[in-house]
């Protein structure tokens, strides 16, 4: 459990930042009136549904690293055989990145009110999200075919696992996107309203092309190596 | 000394809140059945939840009569007793308890008291409904499948969780099980969402964090560590679907059954309970937190007391929050853990008892000369207190490695969890529920009713689980369907069993009373006002009981103060809404 362990540090860390900037030492019952703010100046809050994210985005990394965890637990046993690599997750990385890349041009474009761009950086983001999942679903044909079926080994299940539930999530980043984009496409809305809905789809994207990144690295085997560095200096 | 500028509008920090749009309901389905009204959607979440509850009251009498009457219900056997031990625990403590104080208390009460006109994500919320009893249904499906629910015990510890000795195992059971836990944990997830960004982005102007009642405080830590938690949850419960249906190995060894060597191998049922109590835990504390934060509030009303301590209060539930992760295997003192870690584990479970024995003295010195009002939410408060003492002092006994070994799987362990995590909370329900039906309804409970209803449940509960720690010592095993003839179990032992037997059907039927007062008072209670308990947070100053959609009229409320000024000196009244600006005549200077 010391991946989760870790993941919570992290969290409780952010959750500490934010709680010192609450004036938790205040004696609200000396304070009667409205606290001030120190300026009439203020940075507008953030947008409820951007917050809602970042939480959401908690959400999602306390739930992989609770699947990763269980990854560690489990390779323990003497049963566990690694499993190759097929070499088209390369591939299909470089089209995750892309599409994260696609939906960061969008955003900037969206930044700077510029529309003609703007509506192909989206279709492209989209487009090649679509692809990768599509050579993920390869992969696991290849793989299948090669005889590394679901159930052979726990390597090969949490492989096929965790793919498919991060699958999942980057197919419902795709129905929001989607959303997104058809509204870029079809009135002639100022880029300005656009761009909450790009942003939150752009870090949702970046999100899980990190996710998808950690897990390449589980699966090819460079994290153990990082892990049994961990292991030693622990014991 | 702190400056309190001249309480005057100029002083109002710009809109920090702009005033949120609402979605408008446009006919009878939108407006009461598929709605996005945070009020709405609290009380279907409370009426589920109570509804579900019932089933799981049945359950606990079923049990109680085979073990009262070993073998004279033909229809309890073996089988079925599991079955019902197993959904009574989990009905009790995710689908009752968890939906009940989030769902519903934090959805009536988060965007009322924070001065939000709902919460910020509706439709969410909304769906967040109907995917919840959608996993009710799940979980009821259970009984009418082939084989019946399953009877795995809610730790649902793999590998007897699926095989065929267990009821459910190799049938539909476990399947339905898991399948609704699934689904309760998404449906949870959209509402989660909507309780925590609404605390942060949702708040009324001037409404600091050290503002806001201790009910706020214990929904939103509690939420926090429910997002957090229940993904262990999920996790292993995808991971037990994989090796029930697809014939993966995570939890399952290799195992012969019945003569026949089954296909799993290598799993690891140690890697269950690890998910399983890294969400068990703080499961437990996602239940008592709200209960901590509203016992705080229902004391300071009715004792017309400002809450003694509020910093330690809120700091002391934030300690629990963050200590309740790392305490998980305590669980598991007997799974053959390496002893390091035991003392690890026990060091820590000690250490919470800090923060929570803080909140008790608090409560007390609360109360300390009040001005005590015995009504109905106090006295379930007080009942609170007692309870929960009552079991946090059972419970340092069993975080002791060397006393949970001899006592673990005992009755004492039954006896000690149901105080804190059964009783106590369902205690602050009752009382949350009376303190604010007249707010949900425009109308009071009804007091004799109540009172029945409390003195019957609250002693009766002792009555049930008291003599429960005896027969622990004893040596009474928890989990068994009957214990025949044994040297160490005296006959007296039986004889207690039947009493409890009967003071739970006792405890049973005055919960009928209290669905009775729900009902009848619905039409029939006293007109309660807009303020019947004169209290001082927001939720009491709409301008409309029961509020009406979007909560506030025209105009969102302005927080000048904090939540607790009652009983101040020179006040017209003995206590000051927090919608109140300070007054040159009654500025702070009393407390110190
Ligand atoms: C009048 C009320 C109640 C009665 C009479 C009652 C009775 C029982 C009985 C007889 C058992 C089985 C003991 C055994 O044989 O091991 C049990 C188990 C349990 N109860 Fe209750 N109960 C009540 C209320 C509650 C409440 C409010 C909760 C909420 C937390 C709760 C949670 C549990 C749990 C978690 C278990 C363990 C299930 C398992 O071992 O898998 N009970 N209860
Ligand atoms: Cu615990």
């Amino acid at each position: 459990m010391n991946v989760t362990l870790l993941f919570l540090a992290v969290i409780g860390a952010i959750i500490a930042w934010w709680l010192a900037g609450q004036r938790l030492t205040s004696k609200p019952w000396l304070e009667a009136s409205p606290v001030k703010t120190a300026t009439g100046l203020e940075e507008p809050p953030a947008p409820a549904i951007k917050i809602g994210l970042y939480v959401f985005l908690g959400v999602v990394g306390a739930l992989f690293s609770l699947f990763i965890s269980a990854y560690f637990m489990r390779m323990a046993s003497s049963d566990w055989w690694g499993m190759p690599v097929p070499g088209l997750l390369w591939v299909n990385t470089a089209l995750l990145a892309a599409s994260s890349a696609a939906l960061q041009w969008a955003k900037n474009e969206a930044h700077h009110g510029s529309m003609e761009n703007l509506r192909p950086a989206l279709a492209a983001g989209l487009l090649l999200a679509a692809l990768f999942l599509a050579g993920q679903i390869e992969a696991w044909r290849e793989l299948n075919a090669a005889g590394y079926v679901l159930a052979d080994n726990p390597a090969n299940s949490f492989f096929y696992m965790l793919t498919g539930l991060h699958g999942l999530h980057i197919l419902g980043g795709l129905a929001v996107t989607g959303r997104t984009t058809v509204r870029a496409f079809a009135a002639d809305l100022p880029p300005a309203q656009l761009s909450l809905s790009i942003d939150l789809c752009t870090l949702y994207s970046h999100f899980m092309l990190a996710v998808f990144l950690i897990l390449f690295a589980l699966f090819a085997g460079w994290a153990n190596d990082f892990v049994d560095l961990c292991r030693q200096l622990l014991s | 000394m702190v400056e309190i500028p001249a309480g005057s509008a100029h002083a109002v920090p710009a809109a920090e809140v702009e005033d949120m749009e609402l979605y408008h309901p446009k006919s009878w389905w939108t407006k009461y059945v598929f709605s996005q009204d945070a009020k709405i959607i609290a009380v279907q979440y409370s009426v589920t939840a109570l509804s579900i509850g019932l089933v799981a009251l049945v359950l606990s009498w079923l049990m109680r009569l085979q073990l009262a009457f070993p073998g004279y219900f033909a229809f309890i056997d073996a089988d079925h007793y599991y079955q019902f031990i197993t959904m009574h625990g989990m009905i009790m403590v995710v689908y009752l308890l968890t939906a009940l104080f989030l769902g519903g208390f934090g959805n009536y009460l988060i965007p009322l008291m924070v001065g939000a006109r709902d919460m910020v994500f509706p439709y969410a919320n909304m769906l967040s409904y109907w995917i919840y009893l959608l996993a009710v249904l799940i979980l009821v499906a259970g009984f009418f499948a082939p084989g019946g629910p399953t009877g795995a015990g809610w730790t649902l510890y793999p590998p007897q969780s699926v095989l065929s000795g267990t009821p459910g195992g190799q049938n539909w059971g476990i399947l339905l099980m898991l399948s609704s836990l699934i689904v309760f944990i998404i449906g949870f997830t959209m509402g989660g969402l909507n309780y925590v960004v609404t605390v942060l982005q949702g708040r009324a102007r001037g409404m600091t964090l050290m503002r806001m009642p201790l009910t706020v405080w214990g929904i939103f830590t509690a939420t926090v560590m429910a997002l957090l938690a229940f993904p262990a949850l999920f996790v292993a419960c995808v991971m037990m679907l994989f090796d029930r249906l697809l014939g993966t190995s995570f939890f399952l060894p290799a195992i012969v059954e019945m003569g026949t060597q089954l296909q799993h191998g290598g799993g690891s049922p140690i890697l269950f309970q690890h998910l399983f109590w890294f969400f068990g835990h703080p499961e437990v504390y996602i239940v008592a937190l709200p209960a901590f934060g509203i016992v705080s509030d229902l004391i300071s009303t009715h004792a017309r007391k400002n809450i003694f301590g509020y910093r330690m209060m809120v700091w002391a539930i934030v300690i629990i929050a963050a200590l309740s992760f790392v305490v998980w295997a305590h669980h598991m003192y007997v799974s053959g853990m390496n002893p390091a870690f035991g003392f690890f584990f026990a060091t820590t479970t000690l250490i919470i008892a800090v923060p929570t024995a803080i909140k008790v003295y608090n409560w007390v010195l609360t109360l300390w000369r009040g001005d005590i009002h015995l009504t109905l939410p106090m006295l379930f408060a007080l009942a609170f207190i007692v309870t929960f003492v009552n079991g946090g002092l059972t419970g340092l006994f069993l975080g002791n490695v060397v006393v949970d070994v001899p006592l673990s799987d005992t009755m004492f362990v039954v006896a000690h969890f149901h105080m804190v995590m059964g009783v106590a909370p369902i205690l602050v329900v009752f009382g949350a529920i009376y303190h604010w039906y007249p707010k949900v309804t425009g109308r009071l409970l009804n007091d004799v009713l109540g009172h029945i209803h409390y003195w019957v449940t609250f002693l009766g509960a002792y009555a049930i689980f008291f003599p429960m720690h005896y027969l622990g010592l004893l040596g009474v095993p928890r989990r068994y369907y009957e214990i025949g003839e044994t040297s160490f179990v005296p006959p007296s032992a039986h004889t207690l069993n039947i009493f409890i037997t009967v003071m739970a059907l006792v405890v049973g039927a005055a919960q009928m009373v209290f669905l009775l007062n729900l009902i009848w008072s619905l039409f029939r209670g006293r007109e309660a006002g807009g303020n019947p308990w004169r209290a001082t947070t927001l939720e009491w100053q709409t301008p409309q009981t029961p509020p009406a959609h979007g909560n506030w009229g025209k105009e969102l409320p302005v927080v000048y103060r904090w939540a607790y000024d009652y009983s101040v000196p020179g006040a017209p009244e003995d206590f000051i809404p927090q919608t109140q600006p300070a007054t040159d005549g009654v500025t702070r200077e009393i407390m110190a």
